[in-house]
């Protein structure tokens, strides 16, 4: 920075600077935070499973172009290859058969502005360390409002359940003979939000935005069919939900500009005001 | 046994003179011992190894365990060494054909000098002189338990470690540690005392091959699993046996093989790539080419990625004491050698990994070390459930496997189908190309 804002808050409150020189301020002195709430790409981190016979999402790999040898003698790149929905990913409503006819609904037509917005976290940790099949309610959002205050239209909703932190992916997985069991909201919770709520869009710690035994709900996977349905959105694979507040976050989630794309891997920050 | 034990250490040998019935009886080999690791580990001299053309038929049929000469089709004469004509009759009608391997050991001898590296390390080093009943006498490597002329006497041909066909003078009836004769153990790659490395033990295919693998006396087994979310039967049963270690290893992830690599390819000694990815279309069937390239990434890259990998760590341990590294086995298919069409993406993938086998043989082959091809017809697993019986039992490709090591064979097509396909094959491919396309 050239020049140095000695109060930005209060020439903003003044009216005397600009709002992005207040954020610009706030972000250099720590009164913002930027936090990550992306995993790693990886080729160990797990992949979406379906049946054997069905279409498969491919596992992030990488390859080395050359490493500062006779492949490339001052460079080092790589070539890497996954799926749209592969890692911390956001999924575009055309990702499901109920959003597919839905204007702007895949990555490269939504607009950008939707792409920063305020997000709220709900905290379903405890429960989910009780019941890997825990259901996020009704009851758990309203519990949620009670403390905090009415989910804004156009905010993001996030599900926090600490499953992020099971660093080994079995675990993270978490597949018995029945399938998987991760946490999810309930068909009831996902309609609500939708319908009541106005949500921009609903984000997960797990593999998916819907629960692991997701399929066995009505209607199957149902935060998909309602959230995408409505042209809203998904955020999986998120991580650091923790270090969020329950309100005040604004997450930043531009997904890649893939044509007709419907969704992809991306780095996901939440802007966090710090308590002084 | 009454019967003096032949000591199968270096420098110590037994030359027996008189009847077969004095043969002495192998030893069975101790565990080797650790080795010492200031000294340098030894590198391979390999045994001479130049064959003309004509005499490579000789080694392709041992290669798949045969035991074939030259017969005259004019005078019906066998004989040996391979020439261009009948030694008989001057005819160039020469067939390679299946011979009885019956003898008579018309004498012996113990090498104790040779300028020949390969041998010179080996001494001392038994030969003999045998009359075949087909026909030629011929020279052949001694088994230990053979005794001294006259006697009767089986004769093998097998590969060496130069990876050329020679004779060996087996014992009419072998002991039951016949295996572990000094000799046949250079000549071989008996899994006994080694450690081996099977890239695959979800599927039935890759349990029954660790079970015969422990059952044949390995030291140790290493055993891959890939996506360890995905929670397949048997697994945990492999698991608990005492000689396998579960690694993870996905063979589309180079930096997977990179790093078990790096772990341990300094101490395998028998590779066993039988991870495989196996779907039921062809072109048709199917839209895309996700299935075709998953198929390809697994069964042709996935060995690209082992042999990178895994084969340099091979060769530098390939006459590295009784139990060095000895050999590498691919699981392949009989598709590999014409597609059969309703599997045709699986087809292309395994003759893809078929050649790429066929160019990590050459390159293994300086070091000694084998590479096993197996060529199974329909295995009986999920992905041949509409594939009508005969279909290969997983264990009996197992065994198939374990035969093939300890009999020194490169190329096996176990089970009826692939000896069918086979013969097809060799009697007309574009005959086979046909009938196979009607079959889909």
């Amino acid at each position: 920075m050239n020049q140095v804002v000695d109060d930005p808050l209060a020439s903003a409150v003044a009216n005397t600077t600009p709002l992005l020189s207040v954020l610009v301020g706030a972000l250099a002195t720590g009164r913002i935070r930027v936090i990550d709430l992306t995993q790693t790409l990886t080729p160990g981190f797990p992949q979406i499973a379906l049946p054997p016979e069905m279409g498969q999402c491919w596992p992030f790999r990488i390859e080395e172009v050359s490493r500062y040898d006779e492949r490339g003698p001052g460079w080092y790149w790589n070539n890497f290859s996954c799926g749209e929905h592969t890692g911390t990913h956001f999924d575009a409503p055309i990702h499901w058969i109920s959003g597919r006819d839905l204007p702007n609904n895949a990555v490269d037509t939504i607009p950008v502005a939707r792409f920063v917005a305020p997000a709220c976290v709900i905290d379903c940790a405890a429960a989910s360390a009780a019941d890997h099949d825990y259901l996020m309610t009704v009851a758990d959002i309203e519990r949620y409002e009670a403390e905090h205050g009415r989910i804004p239209p156009g905010a993001w909703v996030l599900m926090r359940t600490d499953w992020s932190k099971r660093l080994d992916p079995e675990a993270y997985q978490n597949f018995d003979e029945t399938g998987q069991h991760t946490p999810g909201p309930s068909a009831e919770a996902a309609r609500f939000l939708v319908e009541q709520r106005d949500v921009l869009g609903f984000g997960s710690e797990a593999i998916g935005t819907d629960a692991g035994q997701g399929y066995h709900l009505r209607p199957p996977y149902p935060c998909h069919y309602y959230m995408h349905g409505a042209g809203r959105y998904g955020l999986q694979c998120l991580c650091n939900l923790d270090l969020l507040p329950p309100k005040g976050a604004v997450l930043i989630c531009p997904p890649l500009k893939i044509e007709k794309g419907s969704g992809s891997p991306l780095r996901v920050i939440a802007l966090v005001e710090t308590t002084a | 046994m009454t019967s003096p034990v032949m000591k199968t250490t270096a420098n110590t040998t037994t030359r027996t003179t008189t009847h077969t019935t004095t043969a002495p009886v192998t030893a069975a080999i101790d565990k080797p011992r650790r080795k010492n690791p200031v000294l340098r580990t030894r590198q391979i001299n390999l045994p001479p190894g130049a064959r003309g053309r004509v005499a490579l038929g000789f080694t392709a049929a041992a290669a798949e365990g045969r035991f074939a000469l030259q017969a005259c089709e004019r005078c019906a004469a066998v004989q040996y060494p391979p020439r261009e004509a009948c030694h008989r009759c001057l005819s160039t009608e020469l067939t390679w054909r299946d011979q009885p391997d019956g003898g008579h050991l018309v004498c012996t001898t113990t090498l104790r000098h040779s300028n020949d590296l390969f041998f010179r390390e080996r001494l001392p080093w038994r030969l003999g002189l045998v009359r075949l009943d087909a026909g030629p006498t011929v020279m052949v490597h001694l088994h230990g338990e053979v005794g001294g002329e006259p006697g009767r006497i089986r004769v093998g041909a097998r590969i060496d470690r130069a990876g050329m066909a020679v004779l060996i003078g087996y014992p009419e009836q072998g002991s039951a540690h016949m295996a572990d004769d000094r000799m046949l153990r250079e000549m071989t790659s008996d899994p006994r005392f080694r450690k081996v490395l099977v890239t695959d033990g979800k599927s039935a295919v890759g349990q029954a091959i660790v079970r015969a693998f422990v059952e044949a006396g390995a030291d140790l087994v290493w055993v891959g699993h890939a996506e360890p979310w995905k929670k397949l039967g048997g697994l945990d049963d492999i698991g608990a046996l005492p000689q396998v270690t579960l690694v993870p290893l996905d063979l589309t992830d180079g930096r997977s093989v990179t790093e078990l690599a790096g772990e341990i390819a300094g101490k395998v000694d028998i590779v066993v790539n039988n991870a495989e990815v196996h779907r039921t279309f062809g072109i048709a069937a199917r839209r895309g080419t996700d299935v075709a390239r998953a198929e390809m990434d697994i069964n042709y890259f996935g060995l690209l990625r082992l042999a990178q990998e895994f084969g340099p760590a091979l060769k530098g341990r390939s006459a590295d004491g009784l139990a060095s590294a000895t050999a590498w086995v691919n699981l392949l298919s009989i598709y590999a050698l014409s597609s059969f069409p309703t599997h045709g993406t699986f087809s292309a993938s395994k003759a893809a990994a078929y050649s790429l086998s066929q160019c990590l043989r050459a390159e293994m082959r300086p070091a000694g070390i084998r590479v096993v091809n197996v060529f199974p017809g329909p295995i009986d697993d999920d992905w041949n459930q509409h594939v009508p019986p005969p279909k290969l039992a997983p264990i009996a490709l197992a065994n198939a496997i374990v035969k093939a090591l300890r009999d020194g064979v490169e190329d096996v097509y176990p089970g009826d189908v692939a000896q069918e396909w086979l013969a097809r094959w060799r009697d007309n491919p574009k005959v086979l190309e046909r009938e196979l396309a009607g079959e889909g």
